[in-house]
């Protein structure tokens, strides 16, 4: 066999994985890399920016498309910028493979121009890293490095590659030669927990379903098949913020999204249930607000794929480790087998416990006021969605109030549709992850639903989606506030509202057309839908700048140190319900 | 003092803190015992000590063991999350309890006069430790058994002149027939 060069084999071995973009940003260390780019014309790399940017359009498109994101950046700051975006799809368990450009091997320790401890500083944030130290492991760790992002709890993994290593010679080793040789470890489901299980479903009286992103990573069949255990079962659902969209948020049977500033039913439901399935999330602190005082009655049953998830917050009674689709498969098989009647007998069973839920329901906990002069965010958002709720629509958000209420108006009702920052959080993460999306969806509508902060973290990538074409529409619901800070300082720091306050503003309309893209403003509700028919119809991308109220609170809340039966539901409520000293010492 | 920062994280059932033996089996490549030790800061647990070496050259197979304490859940945490490191492929974790065994090596160095030299020797001869290098004002012994054992040498020995002592974390093996299945729990 011929040999090739590193630089080859990194493209050959993209080719082989089926690698249809590259998001990226050229450098020294990383430049034999990008000679190589001019051979492969199925290809395309998408220039960003800022390598943040890179990371997160990669991320993006990952999480809309089910297949791994590609990001290459040089040594030093270009690792280094991607070490955010590393964490964030570590946190939310996207597939990503990020190559990285190293100094010569003979100029490694030597403090360099450009070099960084790579490997060393991205080791806490990928599933695993390589320092590629001798050409002939380029290929096999090529091949590993694709199967390792996207196999079990999918993550991040980065290969970085000394630039003498680029240009060496080795012969290519074929993708299936080193997939045949990974010891895959496929963990069987136990037919004996899945007896209990099936049979805790049938005694209960008060089930509540709990699902999470591992749903939606587990792929469409997955997804599918909670569908078919939700119905079968006549069970309420409830979702977390990375697992919507996996069951339809406009079913009767779904009762929103639990947690912080989840619905009052699901977060009543949670707490009183006698039994709770948690399918593919993971206990965050975000769902279970304080530990003792989460749902202590009820029966616990966990799928999750990563065994470190199961009993690592809370305790459960039944835990089964699998992908959610061969798991879900399987339980749904032994019900089927054992109780096939099932569903009419249970209906009288559950009954009392939907008159319950409905009682919950009647609270209304989303709803709001729209008076006439100030557009309420809700209401900004509850118009997005009833606008485009007809079309196939994805949506990303940025970090805070905004994107909490997109998780409480916007309903989906397809996997795959709803990408945000849940894990670490990471405000700037909407713009670059919608252009990812765009490419992974041509023709389709992406909407990055953004708050005027978070935007200015990563708005150069406007630019990016300029350049290549990308018609995505940033949502700006701006109240000129960080609104979540704010938030928080009015409720647990006495008002005092230190530095959450931006004093200058860009006008994100002369910003939008520096950019050559379209800005559009909207100040009062009467105006509000025809500029955002306006923005829908517009074939460019568009910054929207809604402004809106600059006070308003995103509602329900658990507060610090409460647990998911003391929800502040609304601001005659929250004077209501005092938050102890210990309370607001909590994050 | 402020209690903890994170309502969430904080732990209402406390379980009682116990000395636990990690023993750990990776493949030897560089950065392995990085990810080991930088597994155990970055998630809060403690090491007490740590000693590795490889243990299979065919294989490249380093055998690390870790002394660490935890609660049982904080153990089977550390066991899960050691597991879902790429090179780290059985995890065996046991209570310092009479089920397993324990081994540490000390060398000691002694300098003194010829007098205390001599009672210095008497402690070591009882203890039958193992002289490697001595000349007439000074000898180095090496001294392998547990811990507690260790420590009682070095305590009679040291107001004799201890100029030096090294010693190694503990090897532990578990008792009896049965070994750790390779590969058990793990998903990668």
């Amino acid at each position: 066999m011929s040999q090739i060069t590193g630089a080859e084999i990194v493209f050959k071995a993209f080719a082989d994985h089926g690698v249809e973009y590259i998001f990226g940003y050229p450098g020294g260390a990383i430049l034999p890399l990008y000679d190589e780019l001019r051979n492969h014309k199925k290809i395309k790399h998408i220039l960003v920016r800022h390598e943040q940017g890179a990371g997160h359009a990669a991320e993006g498109y990952a999480r809309s498309s089910g297949k791994p994101g590609v990001v290459l950046v040089t040594s030093g700051p270009g690792a280094t910028n991607m070490v955010t975006a590393l964490t964030d799809a570590y946190m939310d368990s996207i597939p990503l493979v990020c190559v990285t450009g190293q100094v010569p091997t003979h100029l490694i320790g030597t403090d360099a121009f450009q070099e960084c401890d790579t490997t060393g500083i991205t080791r806490p944030c990928t599933k695993h890293n390589w320092l590629v130290k001798n050409i002939k492991d380029l290929p096999i760790i090529m091949h590993k490095a694709f199967h390792i992002a996207t196999s079990g709890r999918p993550g991040p993994v980065l290969v970085d590659i000394p630039k003498d290593i680029q240009f060496q010679k080795t012969e290519y080793v074929k993708k299936e030669d080193v997939i045949q040789k990974i010891n895959k470890v496929v963990t069987e489901v136990e037919t004996s927990e899945l007896d209990k299980i099936v049979d805790l479903i049938y005694k209960s009286k008060k089930p509540i379903i709990y699902s999470g992103g591992g749903v939606v990573n587990s792929g469409d069949k997955a997804s599918a098949l909670l569908q078919d255990l939700v119905r079968m079962t006549g069970f309420p659902i409830t979702s977390t913020l990375q697992g919507l969209g996996a069951f339809p948020g406009d079913d009767h049977q779904f009762l929103g999204m639990l947690g912080m500033h989840g619905t009052y039913e699901a977060n009543n439901a949670m707490h009183d249930c006698d039994l709770m399935i948690n399918i593919g999330a993971r206990f965050d602190d975000r769902i279970t607000g304080k530990i003792d005082k989460f749902s202590p009655e009820s029966k616990k049953i966990h799928i999750d794929i990563d065994p470190s998830s199961i009993n690592k917050i809370i305790k459960v009674d039944h835990a089964v480790v699998g992908d959610v689709e061969n798991v879900l498969n399987k339980l749904i098989a032994v019900f089927k087998k054992k109780y096939p009647n099932f569903k009419n007998s249970n209906k009288e069973n559950i009954s009392e416990w939907w008159k319950q839920i409905n009682k919950w329901r009647e609270k209304k906990c989303l709803s709001f006021v729209q008076g006439k002069k100030t557009i309420k965010p809700q209401y900004a958002i509850e118009r997005l969605y009833e606008l485009t709720k007809d079309q196939d629509t994805f949506i990303t958000t940025e970090v805070g109030q905004h994107q909490m209420w997109a998780a409480q108006y916007y309903k989906f009702n397809k996997p795959k549709r709803w990408m945000t920052s849940g894990g670490l959080g990471t405000m700037g993460f909407g713009l670059p992850a919608a252009i990812g999306v765009q490419l992974a969806n041509p023709g389709k509508l992406v909407v990055d639903v953004a708050g005027e902060a978070s935007i200015l973290m990563n708005i150069q990538e406007l630019s990016t989606a300029v350049q290549y074409r990308l018609p995505v529409k940033i949502f700006i619901i701006n109240n000129q506030y960080m609104g979540m800070v704010r938030q928080w300082q009015e409720l647990l720091h006495e008002k005092n509202y230190a530095e959450s306050y931006t004093e200058a503003l860009p006008d994100f309309v002369k910003l939008a057309e520096a950019y050559g893209a379209v800005g559009i403003r909207a100040s009062t509700p009467d105006e509000l839908d025809s500029k955002i028919k306006q923005m829908i119809k517009s074939d460019k991308p568009v910054l929207f700048d809604c402004v809106v109220d600059r006070v308003e609170n995103c509602f329900p809340m658990i507060p610090s140190g409460k647990g998911h039966n003391e929800m502040i539901l609304s601001p005659q409520d929250e004077k209501e319900t005092k938050i102890s000293k210990e309370g607001k010492t909590l994050v | 003092m402020k209690k903890s920062l994170s309502a969430y994280s904080e732990a209402t059932t406390k379980e009682e803190l116990e000395r636990h033996i990690m023993v750990v089996w990776v493949d030897n490549e560089a950065g392995v015992l990085a990810r080991v030790s930088g597994l155990f800061s970055g998630r809060g647990y403690n090491i007490e000590s740590l000693t590795v070496a490889q243990v299979d050259e065919e294989k490249n197979i380093s055998r690390i063991t870790i002394v660490t304490n935890g609660t049982n859940s904080v153990i089977e945490q550390i066991k899960a999350q050691l597991l879902k490191l790429i090179p780290v492929y059985k995890v065996a974790s046991f209570p310092v309890d009479d089920k397993s065994i324990f081994r540490e090596l000390a060398l000691i160095k002694v300098i003194a006069e010829k007098k205390n030299l001599e009672k210095a020797k008497e402690i070591c001869n009882s203890y039958k430790a193992q002289y490697l290098d001595t000349t007439s004002s000074s000898f180095i012994v090496e001294f392998h058994s547990t811990r507690r054992e260790i420590d009682s040498f070095i305590k009679e020995l040291k107001p004799y002149g201890i100029a030096s002592v090294a010693r190694t974390g503990p090897l532990a093996m578990a008792k009896g027939a049965e070994i750790t299945e390779a590969n058990k729990g793990k998903v990668i």
